[in-house]
């Protein structure tokens, strides 16, 4: 009895503790990286952006929850009931799932598996159901339409995410998100791969549905696409599911290219500050340029976002990741050397 | 073996607090919110009169061969992923299959782009 106790319980519990306390830390993150985004978006504009709710209307994100959950949730009449509601909890799961494997410090991941790099690849492959059955369920065109857009969008800038994360696992020669990390103690993976780094943000961009690639919402012509039909907490798992995306990509890049929890530069001042603090600076720039490019650029057609997709970022990654290759073969046979 | 399945462990435990939370999240609009539906209510978004037609209809094929296109590239990916993480140790032998491969690939890819498949008129 005493041996099941310390040997499975307490493990089991520490377990849960760990994944709770993560969960809670990406809740809250993601509360205030909404706030940040409104605020930086109405800065843009000159505008004062959410100022009532708490001091600087910090809160605000907070009183929106409360909103949403005291809406009432409208079930459309064509709906397919059971996919409608499974749609927005499944982008909510996968989303949130997705950052089991993240370390946002040494060893401060919940579950450091070998193979994380495929796990991530996987998980953001899933999203796309959750659109799809969102779109399809709630049985309106707009719905449909947008959801057919959105699944298009997707796919087409997952393959270039694909072939940029080869090209960093060729530096790094391992799928574990720790190793990655480690393997860029000299130098950041974003100097020598730097065009990856750009495509893989702009990407990032798309595979989010972010603006400027924010066609399946897009409020002129397809209302709010394949979310047009949700309200209350169905429609509030879908946004926090795609604001969790939008996190987990910014995360992804710091992890891939700025050397996660690393200083820039290993002397003391820098080296003193912990690692987590690194992480999350490195991870609210990125997030600060998200926020700035919705602000500022203008919305792309689709076809110019199908162009971009398969006719530049495909071919740009797979030549870099030929490059890539020859390169470290070349080093490595000691050509030229 | 269990040691590598213990390793995902708490990936299970990670998504079924998430599971959880979504869940409770979900309910709580059911529980704590007004909930009167009318047939104006849970009519479809449409223009303002009922629907002429059912919305899951026919759609445009280029939707699917963007689809067949990302299963191609995709499973190129994923064949890609244990030649990278394996480079350091398969030396030049490794390297030059993998570029006739990719050699062949992109044949088709050239193939596919004069043929207009990757246009979206």
């Amino acid at each position: 009895m005493i041996e099941f106790i310390t040997d499975i319980l307490i493990p089991l519990a520490w377990i849960v503790a760990h994944c709770l306390a993560i969960i809670t830390a990406l809740l809250l993150t993601l509360a205030f990286a909404m706030y940040m985004d409104r605020k930086v978006w109405a800065a843009v504009q000159l505008r004062r952006g959410p100022n009532v709710v708490g001091p600087w209307g910090l809160f605000q994100s907070f009183a929106d929850l409360l909103k949403y959950v005291f809406k009432e949730p409208i079930l459309p009449a064509g709906a397919s009931i059971g996919i409608y509601f499974l749609a927005p909890f499944i982008t909510f799961l996968l989303a949130i799932a997705a950052w089991a494997v993240v370390p946002v410090n040494l060893g401060w991941a919940v579950a450091d598996i070998n193979a994380g790099v495929l796990y991530l690849f996987a998980v953001s492959s899933l999203m796309v159901y959750g659109v799809l059955m969102g779109g399809w369920a709630s049985n309106s065109k707009y719905a449909f339409l947008g959801a057919l857009r959105s699944a298009a969008q997707m796919v087409s800038y997952e393959v270039s995410l694909g072939f940029v994360i080869i090209t960093v696992l060729l530096l790094a020669g391992s799928l574990n998100l720790t190793d990655i990390v480690l393997a860029q103690q000299d130098m950041w993976f974003c100097i020598p791969l730097l065009p990856m780094f750009v495509v893989f943000f702009i990407s990032a961009l798309a595979e989010t549905n972010r603006p400027p690639f924010d066609l399946p919402e897009a409020e002129s012509e397809l209302v709010a696409g394949f979310m047009v039909e949700y309200s209350s907490t169905p429609f509030l798992l879908f946004m926090i599911g795609e604001l969790a995306a939008v996190i987990l990509m910014c995360a992804l890049m710091t992890i891939l290219f700025l050397g996660g929890w690393l200083p820039p530069i290993d002397i003391y001042p820098l080296n003193a500050v912990p690692g987590w603090l690194w992480f999350f600076a490195k991870l609210f720039v990125l997030f600060f340029f998200f926020a700035m490019v919705k602000a500022m650029v203008p919305r792309y057609r689709y076809d110019q976002l199908m162009r971009l997709g398969w006719k530049v970022f495909l071919p740009l990654s797979l030549f870099y990741v030929i490059a890539t290759a020859t390169v470290l073969t070349v080093i490595q046979q000691g050509i030229l050397i | 073996m269990t040691d590598f399945l213990l390793s995902y462990l708490p990936i299970l435990i990670f998504a079924g607090i998430a599971a959880v939370i979504g869940i409770a999240l979900m309910a709580s609009a059911f529980v704590l919110a007004p909930n009167n539906p009318d047939t104006e209510k849970t009519s479809i978004y449409e223009c303002g009169f009922p629907a002429f037609d059912d919305a899951r209809m026919k759609f445009d094929v280029k939707f699917y061969r963007v689809a067949i296109l990302f299963i191609i590239f995709d499973l190129e990916v994923a064949f890609l992923f244990p030649w990278a993480v394996a480079f350091n140790d398969i030396g030049a032998f490794g390297f030059i299959s993998m570029m006739i491969f990719l050699a062949v690939l992109t044949i088709g890819f050239i193939y596919e782009w004069k043929k207009g498949a990757l246009e979206w008129d």
